[in-house]
């Protein structure tokens, strides 16, 4: 009996010392949480304290942190704004092409560099890689002298038209999607296709019946990378790109929102924060069902 | 339904040979199993059947018909994986229909085919799950009824129950015999476990170093095996072999240990083993269930012997006994009320009937 007694409170001891551990990690977790979401959040709430304002409650500066007179008529105006939409409409476009071709060439790229091994196919991944690591600052100027020459040779002319983008950003996010594919891929045992082939597969349906669905986690984090590079991409839309109807989101709001030397900021914060809206609204979707893949294991046999 | 016929078949990886050649005709309905050793060539010999590997040269042949350069697709096959290789998108029932979807079988006769797998496997309410609801067992038996369903002229099975536990292993040995003989379809099993080939075969293909030692019935090759390997790899614990001279004593032979031990040979086999007298690398080999304990009335051919036992293991039904001679660990299996202890004395009985006599320089059984 007593030794029963003594069993059990040294299982109490211990079991105590668990939940007390875990409730310290768990303290830590949460001021650190709290440290970063106040430090990441602190902009766009800044920002969309400031969208809320008026030109004149801005310029007077005497509360940055509250809004005296809230109106929605940056909204409005941008909303209404043909060039604001013509922005808008430019960004989705180029981001959905951009996603659709990134898709289309690296999944079959990363589908033949994981499985099909023919000479030089390591080299060729490896490659692929090393391609994402060159800086896009120094890409930016080679790439316009390509485009110039080839409107010489062809007399089409690419610059200063949006969908040159969708030729360009490619050259961005097909290696790093086509990397992250191959790492799925090949996760993924090889008895499964040898049992697709066996079964009467051919090499397509293998892609489109098996690797597709099984990846279909490391796919979707491809799509959001490549959406987020061609959404929020910059310097090449600058280069590339210069009348107002050509112009995507970022660029648009920088150079028609700042006319000379005025920062009309209430429509640039509100400008910026629609701008953030869609990918937002994609992460929150998305992750979901992208961690739902990931727990799921699907790439266990 | 179909027979299979491998022809002088040879694979070569970069100059490496894994298969060195190999011959073998196996009749429709027939189970056959390769056994052999981590690198024998077995598994590699099964994914040239199925069309996985490409075959070096020699030809195979399934139903008649050369399939040396048809794809795995059109070669009217199934294989059951190691590690079951099921899709793990799909359910159950998709997974087994996979196949016949993918040949546009009809929708009813697809339903009604996998029904009816399912049945034979006892796995009808397992239909609609998902792979990693299912446990190992299951598993296995969802990866069979892939293989079922197509109704394919060979089954192909490679080491598929080497990752279930040791009594699911057991239990599943027992299902996959049954299910062979409900479905009769020509089956070519792979696996490095001779408990699996001998409880599971027709006719097992002992395989070593890339080539076939011995194609025989589980029991010719318990009880004959050809070369030292199949006799040392068939049986477990494995055929004690050890060193003897071979001499001439009046009109028979006797093998001889040491200078005190000596068995004579039974008259039955004198006439084969005399041409061996001379020779200097014999290994004798007997199995531990011919060395027991000694027994008030020996039979003809059984030869007591004294050794100092080092080593016993109570296996419940016998013990095994492990003692040393010509240097060699040797292995007995006597019953458990002999009261075999180690450290102690203890007299045994070898019976000499079921000796065998092996060339080590041949590696041939005489």
């Amino acid at each position: 009996m007593a030794a029963q007694a003594t069993l059990d409170r040294v299982a109490h001891a211990h079991h105590g010392s668990v939940r007390r551990d875990r409730r310290r990690a768990l303290i830590w977790s949460y001021v650190f949480l709290l440290i970063f979401v106040i430090f990441f959040l602190t902009p766009p709430i800044y920002m969309f304290i400031t969208s809320l304002k008026t030109s004149a409650e801005i310029s007077t500066g005497s509360m940055p942190w509250w809004v005296s007179d809230p109106t929605l008529s940056n909204y409005v105006e941008l909303l209404t704004s043909p060039i604001y939409l013509t922005f808008f409409r430019n960004s989705v476009m180029v981001a959905l092409l951009v996603v659709v071709v990134t898709m289309l060439v690296s999944i079959l790229a990363a589908f033949s560099l994981a499985r099909m091994k023919f000479w030089g196919s390591a080299t060729l991944a490896t490659g692929v890689f090393l391609t994402y690591l060159i800086p896009d600052t120094l890409l930016f100027i080679p790439l316009f002298k390509i485009f110039a020459y080839l409107n010489e040779l062809t007399g089409i002319e690419f610059i200063n038209r949006w969908w040159i983008l969708v030729i360009v950003y490619p050259t961005l996010t097909i290696p790093f999607c086509t990397w992250i594919m191959i790492g799925y891929f090949s996760s993924i045992p090889k008895e499964l296709d040898e049992a697709a082939l066996i079964d009467g597969a051919g090499y397509l349906q293998l892609l489109t019946k098996i690797f597709i669905p099984v990846a279909l986690p490391g796919i979707i984090a491809a799509t959001i990378f490549a959406f987020t590079v061609s959404w929020a991409q910059f310097l090449y839309p600058l280069a590339f790109t210069t009348s107002t109807d050509q112009l995507v989101l970022p660029v648009g709001i920088v150079t028609t929102l700042i006319k000379g030397d005025v920062f009309n900021w209430g429509q640039i914060m509100t400008g910026a924060l629609l701008g953030a809206a869609p990918p937002l609204i994609i992460y929150a979707f998305l992750m979901d069902y992208y961690i739902a893949g990931l727990t799921a294991g699907a790439t266990k046999g | 339904m179909a027979q299979v016929a491998l022809r002088n078949v040879t694979k070569t990886y970069d100059e490496t040979p894994a298969v060195r050649g190999i011959d073998l005709e196996i009749s429709d309905k027939e189970f056959v199993v390769l056994v052999g050793p981590s690198g024998c060539g077995k598994s590699t010999t099964l994914r040239m059947i199925a069309g996985l590997e490409d075959i070096t040269g020699g030809e195979i042949l399934i139903g008649g018909e050369l399939v040396n350069d048809v794809p795995p697709k059109d070669r009217d096959i199934a294989m059951v994986f190691q590690n079951y290789a099921l899709y793990p998108h799909m359910t159950v029932f998709e997974n087994m229909s996979f196949g016949l979807r993918l040949k546009k079988v009809a929708k009813d006769t697809i339903k009604a085919r996998v029904e009816n797998a399912a049945h034979i496997l006892d796995i009808s309410e397992l239909l609609e799950r998902k792979p990693k609801q299912l446990s190992g067992g299951q598993r296995q038996r969802v990866a069979m009824g892939r293989a079922i369903v197509r109704d394919p002229k060979v089954f192909l099975f490679d080491e598929p129950l080497s990752n279930l536990d040791a009594k699911l292993r057991v239990q599943m040995r027992t299902e996959m015999k049954r299910v062979h003989q409900k479905v009769r379809t020509t089956t070519i099993y792979v696996t490095h476990d001779q408990v699996e080939a001998m409880t599971l075969a027709d006719r097992v293909v002992v395989m070593h170093a890339g080539l076939i030692e011995q194609v025989g019935a589980p029991n010719d090759l318990y009880h004959a095996p050809a070369t030292k390997f199949v006799a040392g790899f068939i049986g477990s614990p494995a055929m004690n072999l050890v060193p003897c001279g071979l001499e001439e004593a009046g009109s028979g032979l006797l093998v001889r240990f040491t200078e005190n031990i000596a068995f004579p040979v039974p008259d039955s086999r004198t006439a084969r083993y005399r041409p061996h007298l001379g020779n200097a690398a014999l290994l004798f080999g007997l199995r531990p269930e011919h060395i027991l304990e000694q027994r008030p009335h020996m039979e003809p051919n059984q030869h007591a012997f004294e050794v100092t036992l080092e080593v016993t293991e109570p296996m419940g039904m016998d013990t095994l006994v492990y003692f040393t001679a010509n240097g060699v660990e040797v292995c007995g299996r006597v019953s458990p009320n002999a009261g075999a202890r180690a450290g102690a004395r203890m007299r045994l009985v070898a019976d000499l009937g079921n000796m065998h006599l092996i060339d080590d320089r041949t590696g041939k059984v005489l």
